[in-house]
């Protein structure tokens, strides 16, 4: 009997000795944080993306706080959202431009041919290692979809001829795909700029059409028609989105439909001259 | 003279595809045409392209160099026939990308003389000079690898070698170029081993050679130049014994270090061709303008060995070798090591070394499916270089590359496909560990 109450006594007398250092060692070593942070954080959501080039939402909530970031660097939050963190700090909401994740490439399986047929893991990575994919461009999409698995938002989905389509409301240019694509297809963008290029082929003439039927042959109308604002480099079009871009002029003489114009709604308009392409079904390989 | 030849030596794990080797294996290598056009891009090697040296519409003479090697891990390119340079411009690469390339144009009915550079003799020429000499001949380790040969022949300061391995083995299954080599270049073989021991400082040479290769051994060890240090070893058949890490291993027992070099052990090993071509280019100056390839498989008609020109398209290959109507698969190299071609008009660059055709007869209609992992450790048994392949291919799938790197060595893995080759759930592990190598690579570059 006698052990136990020793032990008892003794297991105690530790436990409240302990449990004295403890009190006092909250109360010495307590860091004040700015209980701003929390609210800020809980109004944040939650995605841990790194859209707004920090490392996480509590980071990104510290910064807010501390005044090294606006609320308009998050792009996940919704309008009300930011605004509603930039009231709560008093400070301005920092207009942030919508900027969305867009695919360097038009070549679906209805216009672009595979050249080779690519069996093995189902992903454009592994495809990628395997003498550059099956596809006959050698830039152009795999299809696979490692960027649709890829992304948290729900914002890029196969279309019928296996290439993403990227939905603007969801997408919050975090830059997961632009990550993942191992042709490098994907930039953001702010989704104001509506002119686009849709191919990554940097060879010049008709012989790439062989292959895509979408692709750009590097024939030059699109500068010629917008001086200054398109300059052709590596056989591409690069426009110049400081200079008024705003008009629909440049894609009119495309005979690809390479250069493109983007509505809000993410309709697709090509140039009048743009040859129309119909086809649904896959294209036949080319006999080897 | 008959020499006897005792086959005992060989490395722990590896695995027995069939050979598939008897059908070329005794044919003579033989010319083939130069074809229409020729690609010829800038990096066949690895490291850094060549720069080119010519501008479009220029003629250029056979053997002529027509790119220069751009710094030290860099090879020259020469012209593989007179013609004309058509354009510089993107070509498809076998490495699955469009890379710079010269195009050349053969003129029809020309002599095809080869132009003739400075000789460089091996007994009076310095170290550097020869190691200079290799780098503009723009000769690459015609094994498959195609590693700057003279890069490896430069022994860093402070490191030494005493034995230089010659590798004869070829364990790739169908290709007997190196057996045709060994058998008919045996002269040039030996003046190679003369540049090549000079340069290196090594006391002796061993020749390596697979136990199915006997002729070539026996043939090899009677032609031995009277007091040169030079001996034949013959090992059993097994593969990737071709690998200079297993060669090294079954020759001498030493241990290549994880991330290191044969160097580091004392040891340098050149691939047989690589050897024989040193010594049929250095002593006239000349530079690398063809190589020998084996076509075979069952989709060609006209299999055998073949001095090929560099850059002679995978297309005009099969139109001259007399390809089936119903090819489905083509291989650059061997079914091992070798890449499957996604576009026919790659042209042959200096490390390929065969061409190996399959009909849809052979290959599956379907794809196969993959089964998850069984944990039966087929591929751990089977992976020459002691890795857990089973464990890399479980995380792999998981996308945790760090730890494939970190704990289980994946920069070890130099691909064979061993692993592969026995895995009965047909899980593609080189293919996973390829792609992991590759975001490592990239990630690394990133940061």
């Amino acid at each position: 009997m006698a052990v136990i109450l020793t032990a008892v006594a003794a297991l105690g007398g530790i436990t409240v000795i302990l449990a004295a250092l403890l009190i006092l060692a909250n109360k010495k070593l307590y860091v004040q944080e700015d209980p701003r942070i929390d609210i800020v954080e809980e109004m944040l959501p939650h995605a841990n993306c790194g859209a707004c080039g920090f490392p996480g939402c509590r980071p990104f909530a510290e910064a807010l706080v501390g005044g090294q970031a606006l609320p308009g660097k998050c792009t996940v939050s919704s309008e009300e959202g930011r605004v509603q963190i930039a009231h709560f700090l008093g400070v301005d909401v920092g207009a942030q431009e919508k900027v969305v994740a867009r695919l360097a490439c038009a070549g679906g399986i209805n216009v672009a041919r595979n050249r080779a047929r690519y069996e093995g893991l189902k992903t454009c990575r592994a495809a990628a290692v395997v003498a550059g994919g099956g596809k006959g461009c050698f830039w152009g999409c795999l299809g696979l979809a490692d960027c649709e698995v890829v992304c948290d938002f729900d914002a890029i989905h196969m279309n019928q001829f296996s290439l993403p389509v990227v939905d603007e409301e969801k997408c919050t240019a975090c830059g997961d795909c632009v990550e993942v694509c191992p042709k490098g297809l994907f930039s953001l963008h702010p989704a104001s700029h509506r002119l686009w290029v849709a191919c990554k082929n940097l060879e010049a003439g008709d012989e790439i059409l062989e292959d895509c039927e979408v692709a750009c042959t590097a024939c030059g109308r699109c500068a010629a028609d917008a001086p200054g604002m398109i300059k052709m480099a590596n056989n591409l079009p690069v426009i110049d989105y400081s200079k008024n871009h705003k008009t629909q002029a440049p894609i009119q003489r495309c005979p690809t439909g390479a250069i493109l114009w983007i509505e809000k709604d993410g309709t697709i308009v090509k140039g009048r001259e743009s040859k129309k392409v119909l086809r649904k079904s896959t294209l036949p390989d080319l006999p080897t | 003279m008959e020499t006897t030849i005792t086959v005992k030596k060989t490395f722990p794990h590896g695995v027995h595809p069939p050979e598939a080797k008897e059908e070329t294996h005794h044919l003579k290598i033989r010319r083939f045409p130069f074809a229409p056009v020729m690609i010829l891009p800038l990096s066949q090697h690895t490291g850094k392209p060549s720069k080119a040296m010519v501008r479009e519409g220029q003629e250029v003479a056979r053997g002529q160099k027509i790119a220069e090697a751009d710094g030290f891990v860099s090879v020259a390119l020469h012209a593989p026939a007179s013609g004309i340079i058509k354009r510089i411009a993107l070509a498809p690469n076998p490495v699955g990308r469009m890379t710079p390339s010269i195009y050349l144009q053969p003129f029809p009915a020309s002599s095809q003389e080869v132009l003739e550079g400075t000789p460089i003799d091996p007994d009076t020429a310095s170290p550097d000079e020869i190691v200079k000499a290799i780098q503009d001949a723009g000769i690459v380790g015609l094994g498959g690898a195609a590693f700057p040969t003279h890069v490896k022949l430069k022994i860093p300061e402070g490191k030494f070698v005493d034995t230089l391995i010659i590798n004869g083995v070829e364990c790739e299954p169908y290709l007997t170029t190196d057996h045709r080599v060994m058998l008919e270049q045996k002269d040039d073989i030996f003046m190679g081993i003369r540049y090549l021991m000079k340069v290196t400082g090594a006391q002796r040479t061993i020749i390596g050679i697979e136990a199915n290769k006997l002729d070539a051994a026996q043939e090899l060890s009677a032609a031995i130049p009277a007091g040169m240090p030079v001996s034949v070893e013959v090992f059993k058949v097994k593969y990737p014994q071709g690998a200079e890490k297993m060669l090294i291993k079954a020759l001498l027992d030493r241990e290549v270090p994880s991330g290191g070099l044969p160097v580091d052990v004392h040891t340098v090993v050149v691939n047989v061709a690589t050897a024989a071509e040193i010594g049929r280019l250095l002593p006239h100056g000349r530079g690398i303008m063809e190589r020998v390839i084996t076509i075979t498989g069952p989709g060609v008609a006209k299999k055998g060995n073949y001095w090929i020109p560099i850059g002679t398209p995978v297309r005009y290959v099969l139109e001259q070798a007399g390809a089936k109507d119903n090819i489905s698969l083509v291989f650059l190299g061997g079914p091992m090591m070798g890449q499957a071609v996604s576009n026919l008009d790659f042209p042959f660059t200096k490390g390929t070394s065969g061409l190996v055709v399959f009909t849809e007869a052979e290959t599956n209609s379907k794809p196969q499916k993959i089964y998850p992992c069984i944990h039966c450790a087929y591929c751990v048994d089977a992976c020459p270089m002691f890795l857990n392949p089973s464990q890399m291919g479980i995380l792999a799938k998981k996308e945790r590359y760090e730890e494939m790197a970190e704990q289980y060595n994946l920069f070890d893995c130099f691909e064979c496909g061993a692993c592969s080759y026995v895995c009965p759930s047909h899980i593609p592990l080189v293919q996973y560990f390829r792609v992991a190598k590759g975001i490592l690579r990239e990630k690394k570059a990133a940061s």
